[in-house]
């Protein structure tokens, strides 16, 4: 094709600013680690890095008209995905989440569930001929989503089975949605809570004693309490200034629980302080707002619905994890995106940006 | 095209504005949410930060040791390792209980026992499950550090009491602070702190006690000391000398062995304390790690009391000692004429009740000496109904009956010297008559303890100078007077002599060749004169007090045996009569001028301590 997408056409702002943050992400790994028997890390993370910088290119090649128009069978397939991971996904952690493809390579189907997620949900808000949506339409899309999230909670992984809502939240919010139906839906949620509250005995144990210790962490000082409570004492004890590179002691100490991966920007907090935290947080509006900026030069709502469900992920992302590493919201096992160490969540992150690309590149063409 | 591309590409470009403006509100949010731990709390957290990364190891002071007169070690420390346990990882203690259970060969009922008592200390505190772990211990502790990251080592010092059981009562023992030292310490002593718990340990625990040092060290979430911040070194306890003589309680604990009594031998001019026995005895190497309840229980219950220290603690019937007394107040009152004398068939009536004479046969025409020597009981029946109790009291009392000594131990017992105005404060009540006749021999209400006899018989023999009994070398003696006549020391003491160095005398056979001996066996009845006849058994406390040379004495030594059924002569002289020999014997082997060369230990240390001490006892 003559008008085929130049690589000078990637959005070059989007993609410095996702490289600060995974600088700072391998910085932080690097002091986490160095002193330990983990020592390393900080490269094995460079080439994840250097693998989702292929998969995003391969994903921006491809048109993503090409794989909304395929949204059916990719859902298919993930849903069929999930409940294989059921039977015989092998267990880690005490979760079931991952398929072995062999030779030491482990598929989490969830990860990829919420690409789907985005693809099927923008393949059914550009069909939607109206500004608004009707309550039929409200209802296939919310159980287009739950089906996936019950099975991934089933896994259980509550904290990815999260993600998958905000997709929906801003998908709705962008597609119309009507005062009335919004009111109906949070009053349907408030009622929903107490019910939930009587099921909580059906969670899985960790399950309960992580909501326990989001309510009552001071009862809970060496469980998932102490994480917290371990979490805030790093931020807070980093202080405006930080206490410079390498040199936190709950970070280098290792009372920071998993601080190279879901708690590293309590390890970032502590080294480099309120300064450094802002940045960062900087970093990710940075990060979002160029997303927006995507989405509005769309070619179409397609694209637009494309670019938000990776922005509603990512930013629910930052904003679960930031608020986790100070208290205010219970460890779900959410990492950071771009700055956790972590192959599925780099994976993940990159083909997403793959696809921002794509519907970026394609803008021009008609 | 596909068909459910729609021509309606309108982006909702006001929707998207909002959700900009959302992301940047809830990024504020978050900065808000920093803000206050980052800045406004951080003062706070630092604090919690600092106390997560800093551990403080105490470095244990090692006890001063003990000393005898010339410098031989009779207790010291020794280096040993107690096993820690960390407590505040609740989730992993649980689960690691049964692995050290087993490693350790602890019960888990004595673990949990230990976890519960530390209940209510705080949870940094560790909890010494081990007292003293062998090298097996510590091998196991060592290589399973990083599966059970909650064991630690620390290393303190134990007491070693060199000769086990010798001079245990005297000793004494140390043991784990009681909460009620810790409460009155003001914060001196902390849970599982040794102090002395007795005896000298008790007596002098602030000399023998060091100060601890402390470490502190940087350690990791788990607990592993990473590195050291600061030290403060452990200073030792101070060294004390007593004056105790190694050989004179080495040979009377050999004498003592398996009975009971107790043994007091003392440098007569200066009061120190030469060897101290009470039986039955301990073993205090018991107490120096953790004594098992159960074994504690059996000495605490035991009725044969091997914690008593019967030298200062048994207020016991002195029996004819007390004829001592007896003849020194005859004497020196001048109530009775010396040439006073009467006969003795073995038995006499006072006030309506027969008194019997130890000898059935009885002693014939006596006059002091004879009394004395013979230790005829009837003669002294008729001083005592002559003097009056008060005239008695007055003697005892002024030769040091019935009253503490002052030694430097701690729970010393009185004893009793009755009186007239005793009977009438205690018992509200006039004295009998008949009871000074019981007295007269040292039987009914006055009861005495071993180390009031040895001061009495060489205040006697000094004419009347009673001196302070004392342990720590380097004390300086109260003494106090008790005027005697010249001539009443100088007959008593030729009785006294007389007991020892006179064919029939009751002490004959304890006789040491050119050595001025002396002394003076008593035997007091345990059972009525009736029911022993009985029984056909005799129970006596067999009693023997020495001295050398007659006048202004070196040595003096009080022995009793108990639950004998020989009399004082036999039961308590040999004992007696060992320590004195022993005594010249050294005299001899090393002439005093060059003694004070051989003792290694610096004269300084124990002057100090003294000083400290407040010089001496009340």
């Amino acid at each position: 094709m003559s008008d085929r997408p130049q690589i000078k056409d990637f959005d070059w702002t989007l993609l410095a600013i996702v490289a600060a943050i995974n600088t700072l992400g391998l910085f932080e790994i690097y002091s986490s680690t160095h002193a330990s028997a983990m020592a390393g890390m900080q490269w094995k993370q460079l080439i994840w890095l250097g693998v989702g910088i292929v998969v995003m290119f391969i994903m921006s090649q491809i048109d993503y008209h090409t794989l909304l128009d395929q949204a059916p069978v990719l859902y298919i397939a993930g849903v069929a995905g999930l409940l294989v991971v059921a039977v015989i996904g092998y267990s880690r952690l005490g979760a079931k989440r991952w398929i072995s493809l062999g030779g030491g390579f482990n598929l989490q189907v969830s990860e990829l569930m919420k690409l789907i997620i985005i693809i099927v949900l923008a393949r059914y808000f550009s069909e939607v001929r109206t500004d608004k949506l009707t309550l039929t339409d409200i209802c296939k899309v919310a159980l287009l989503t739950l089906i996936p999230v019950a099975l991934i909670l089933k896994q259980p992984d509550l904290g990815t089975a999260m993600v998958l809502v905000p997709v929906l939240i801003v998908g709705m919010f962008l597609a119309g949605i009507e005062w009335k139906h919004l009111a109906v839906g949070v009053i349907l949620i408030a009622l929903l809570i107490p019910v939930a509250w009587k099921m909580r005995t059906h969670l899985k144990p960790y399950q309960q004693q992580r909501i326990e210790t989001f309510l009552h962490p001071e009862e809970d000082q060496r469980g998932a309490g102490y994480q917290i409570l371990q979490s805030e004492i790093a931020v807070g004890s980093g202080g405006f200034w930080g206490k410079g590179f390498g040199k936190g002691s709950q970070n280098q100490l290792g009372f920071v629980p998993v601080r190279y991966s879901d708690f590293i920007l309590a390890a970032l907090a502590e080294e480099q302080g309120f300064i450094g935290v802002c940045l960062v947080l900087l970093l990710y509006l940075g990060l979002i707002l160029r997303l927006v900026d995507n989405a509005q030069k769309a070619k179409d709502r397609a694209g637009m619905y494309v670019v938000m469900g990776v922005a509603a992920i990512l930013g629910f992302h930052v904003l679960v994890n930031a608020s986790m590493v100070i208290g205010y919201m219970p460890v779900t096992g959410i990492p950071l995106p771009l700055m956790s160490y972590g192959g599925s969540s780099i994976a993940f992150v990159f083909l997403a940006l793959g696809m921002v690309m794509n519907v970026r590149l394609r803008r021009f063409v008609n | 095209m596909a068909s459910w591309n729609v021509n309606d590409q309108r982006i909702p470009q006001e929707r998207l504005a909002l959700v900009s403006y959302l992301s940047v509100g809830l990024v504020v949010l978050l900065m808000v949410g920093f803000w206050k731990l980052q800045v406004v709390q951080s003062g706070h957290f630092l604090d919690l930060a600092e106390k997560n990364r800093v551990r403080s190891i105490p470095i244990i002071a090692p006890r001063g040791p003990m000393l005898d007169r010339e410098g031989r070690v009779l207790v010291d420390s020794y280096p040993s390792f107690s096993i820690l346990l960390l407590r505040d990882d609740p989730k992993n203690l649980e689960k690691s209980l049964p692995q050290i259970e087993d490693g350790l060969g602890i019960s888990a009922e004595e673990l949990h026992q230990e976890l519960d008592a530390a209940k209510f200390e705080p949870k940094f505190q560790p909890v010494v499950i081990k007292p003293a772990a062998s090298q097996a211990d510590i091998a196991f502790v060592e290589s399973h550090r990083a599966d059970i990251p909650l064991l630690e080592l620390l290393m303190v010092h134990r007491r070693r009491y060199q000769n086990n059981e010798m001079l245990a009562n005297t000793i004494g023992y140390v043991g784990e602070v009681s909460q009620q030292q810790m409460d009155d310490s003001d914060g001196h002593y902390r849970p599982g702190d040794i102090v002395g718990k007795a005896g000298l340990e008790r007596e002098y625990n602030d000399q023998l006690e060091g100060t601890d040092g402390m470490r502190r060290v940087v350690v990791n979430s788990v607990g592993k000391a990473m590195r050291t911040l600061d030290n403060v070194e452990a200073i030792p306890g101070r060294p004390i000398q007593l004056t105790i003589d190694y050989d004179l309680q080495a040979i009377a604990e050999a004498d003592m062995v398996n009975k009971t009594g107790a043994v007091v031998a003392m440098d007569a001019h200066t009061g120190e304390i030469l060897a101290m026995v009470s039986r039955p005895t301990f073993d205090p190497n018991d107490f120096a790690v953790r004594i098992p309840a159960a074994e504690w229980q059996k000495l605490n219950t035991d009725k044969e009391t091997p914690l008593l220290n019967r030298a200062i603690q048994a207020q016991l019937a002195p029996g004819s000692v007390f004829k001592i007394v007896m003849a020194t107040a005859m004497l020196d009152s001048k109530e009775i004429p010396e040439s006073f004398g009467v006969f003795c068939p073995g038995h006499a009536n006072f006030y309506g009740r027969e008194f019997h004479c130890w000898r059935p046969q009885g002693h014939g025409e006596v006059e002091l000496h004879k009394a004395l020597v013979d230790s005829c009981d009837i003669f002294f029946y008729n001083i005592g109904k002559l003097l009056g109790i008060d005239k008695i009291a007055y003697y005892g009392s002024g030769l040091g009956l019935g009253k503490r000594t002052g030694v430097d131990l701690p729970s010393e017992e009185p004893g009793l010297m009755p009186s007239e105005a005793w009977v009438q404060r205690v018992y509200h009540r006039k004295w009998y008559a008949g009871e000074t006749i019981s007295v007269a021999v040292g039987q009914g209400a006055v009861t005495v303890t071993p180390i009031q006899l040895a001061r009495m018989a060489a205040g006697v023999a000094s004419g009347g100078t009673l001196v302070q009994p004392h342990l720590l070398k380097g004390t300086t003696p109260k003494t106090e007077r008790f005027e005697l006549s010249d001539n009443a020391v100088e007959q008593v003491t030729q009785g006294l002599f007389g007991v020892v160095n006179e064919p029939g005398g009751t002490g004959y056979h304890l006789r040491i060749q050119n050595i001025d001996f002396c002394g003076k066996s008593g035997t007091a009845q345990l059972m009525s004169y009736d029911a022993s006849n009985r029984l056909g058994t005799k129970k006596m406390d067999g009693w023997f007090v020495g001295f050398a040379p007659r006048r202004n004495p070196d040595i003096v030594v009080a022995a009793i045996v108990q639950d004998t059924v020989e009399h004082g002569g036999e039961a308590a002289g040999p004992v007696v009569h060992d320590i004195v020999k022993m005594f010249y014997d050294k005299k001899a082997a090393h002439p005093p001028q060059q003694a004070g060369t051989t003792a290694p230990v610096q004269p300084e240390s124990n002057s100090q301590l003294v000083a400290k001490a407040g010089g001496q006892r009340p």
